[in-house]
């Protein structure tokens, strides 16, 4: 088995285990979609009209969570040197940590979003559009994370910091995610248009995110 | 033997294994007669065969409740009176009040859909049952994130007796607001406003559930009992190897 593999299962494994933080993602998903409408008003169709953007920044907060154990936990008990001593490319384990990430945080928010619709009054189309932007756009909020995660990694309350630093640069995937799960609803513009670019923005970021945490790990941690 | 004896895990073991083939007996028997019951009743003049659903969603919704209250008796068994198999019992109710919930949640979607034309609305009880199903998930999240089981065993407690005055904001929730769902119509002054028709059936099914309840509780403690002896063994196998 190759070393980006072995990376990957652990890091997946270790994340279901006790206080891994793999479903409390989805429970935070669901504490904050609960939350908009004692805010909003129980108007549902006010609520239907909103919900793609309510439930886009549910999974946002909510894939933001486990980002500060990500590599802060191995670099407490000291697996981060033993990746950065090893011959695979830091990149490609970085690679592997943010996918592992991606599939016990993210994924089980895309799988929770069909309950969380009904909750808004969402109908399936409009549900199935946001679960289909959210498959394409979270992957994009985990590697952008995982730059933020890098940056903070040596500091004790780095939870908050990373989240300021990587909320901006996710902006972008927020904006086109919404945009295409409400042209898939209302819009004039067809869906294609926008899924098309926040593809492109995560297979960017799938790039551009662990080159720029391995800089900063490389660099950080002198 | 006097109660305290029930304390001694062993004792206890010995005992649960004896009642709960009987339990399990008497909660069979109480499901065939309940679901046969139901199936004979009358269609409601309005609904039709869809009132049927009340025979599951109102028990699961009482047992979703009484579950948290058994939940709250034993966190006050493990803060006040530091019984020994206070926190067992916590721990094993916590995922049964859980489900309960969840098939109540679930049942009452499904019967809004034909009733009211729609899933789901944020009125009182429906929101504060939501924000109940959101409390289990919290406890049972605080059981798996703690590793030692009594230190678990004393924040899962704290946050169950916070959580217990969701309890009467459920029961009182129709009168307090306005709301789409049915009022109070069984526990109620002036006695039940349910037809005996349909309220027998809804009776023997809450005892079905009651006997459900408490038939996997059953199980479940005897389970978390010898989890914690298999840790235990654990534990004291890998100290004596590193010797």
């Amino acid at each position: 088995m190759t070393a980006f593999a072995i990376l990957l299962l652990r890091d997946m494994r270790l994340a279901v285990r006790q206080g891994g933080g793999a479903l409390i993602g989805v429970l935070f998903f669901l504490i904050v979609v609960t939350l908009m409408p004692f805010a909003i008003g129980p108007d549902l169709a006010l609520l239907a009209r909103i919900g793609p953007a309510i439930l886009w920044l549910g999974a946002l907060l909510a894939s933001l969570l486990a980002l500060d154990r990500l590599i802060a936990a191995d670099y407490e008990d000291g697996s981060l040197d033993l990746i950065l001593m090893a011959r695979t490319p830091l990149e490609l384990a970085l690679l592997a940590k943010a996918l592992a990430h991606w599939l016990t945080t993210g994924l089980p928010l895309v799988l929770a979003t069909p309950l969380l619709g009904l909750l808004l009054n969402l109908d399936p189309r409009a549900t199935g559009a946001v679960a289909l932007t959210l498959l394409a756009g979270t992957p994009a909020l985990t590697f952008i994370g995982l730059a933020g995660a890098a940056l903070t990694v040596a500091l004790r309350r780095g939870g908050l910091l990373i989240a300021v630093l990587v909320l901006p640069l996710t902006v972008p995937v927020l904006i086109f995610g919404v945009a295409a799960s409400n042209a898939a609803i209302v819009g004039p513009l067809p869906f294609g248009t926008p899924f098309t670019i926040l593809v492109a923005l995560t297979l960017m970021s799938a790039v551009i995110g662990p080159f720029a945490a391995a800089a900063a790990l490389r660099h950080g941690l002198e | 033997m006097p109660l305290i004896d029930l304390a001694n895990p062993t004792r206890f073991l010995a005992l649960s294994a004896r009642i709960l083939p009987w339990l399990a007996a008497a909660t069979l028997a109480a499901f065939a007669v309940g679901i046969h019951l139901g199936i004979n009743a009358p269609d409601d003049y309005q609904q039709g065969a869809t009132v049927k659903i009340m025979f599951i969603h109102v028990p699961a919704a009482w047992l979703a409740m009484a579950s948290w209250t058994v939940m709250t008796i034993a966190a006050l068994g493990t803060l006040v009176w530091r019984h020994p198999l206070a926190d067992v019992a916590a721990k094993a109710a916590a995922p049964l009040g859980c489900a309960f919930t969840a098939m109540c949640l679930i049942t009452g979607m499904l019967w809004g859909r034909p009733m009211w034309g729609t899933y789901w609305v944020w009125d009182g009880r429906l929101t504060s049952v939501l924000v109940l199903f959101l409390m289990y998930l919290g406890v049972l999240a605080l059981w798996r994130t703690v590793d030692d089981p009594s230190r678990a065993a004393r924040a899962a407690a704290v946050l169950t007796l916070v959580g217990a005055i969701n309890l009467p904001i459920i029961k009182f929730s129709v009168d307090w607001w306005a709301t789409l769902h049915q009022p109070a119509s069984v526990l109620r002054l002036g006695g039940p406003a349910i037809h005996g028709s349909l309220l027998s059936p809804l009776l023997v099914m809450a005892l079905a559930f009651l006997l459900l309840f408490l038939t996997l509780h059953l199980a479940a403690m005897r389970n978390e009992i010898m989890r914690r002896r298999v840790r235990t063994m654990m534990m004291l196998q890998a100290e004596a190897a590193g010797r």
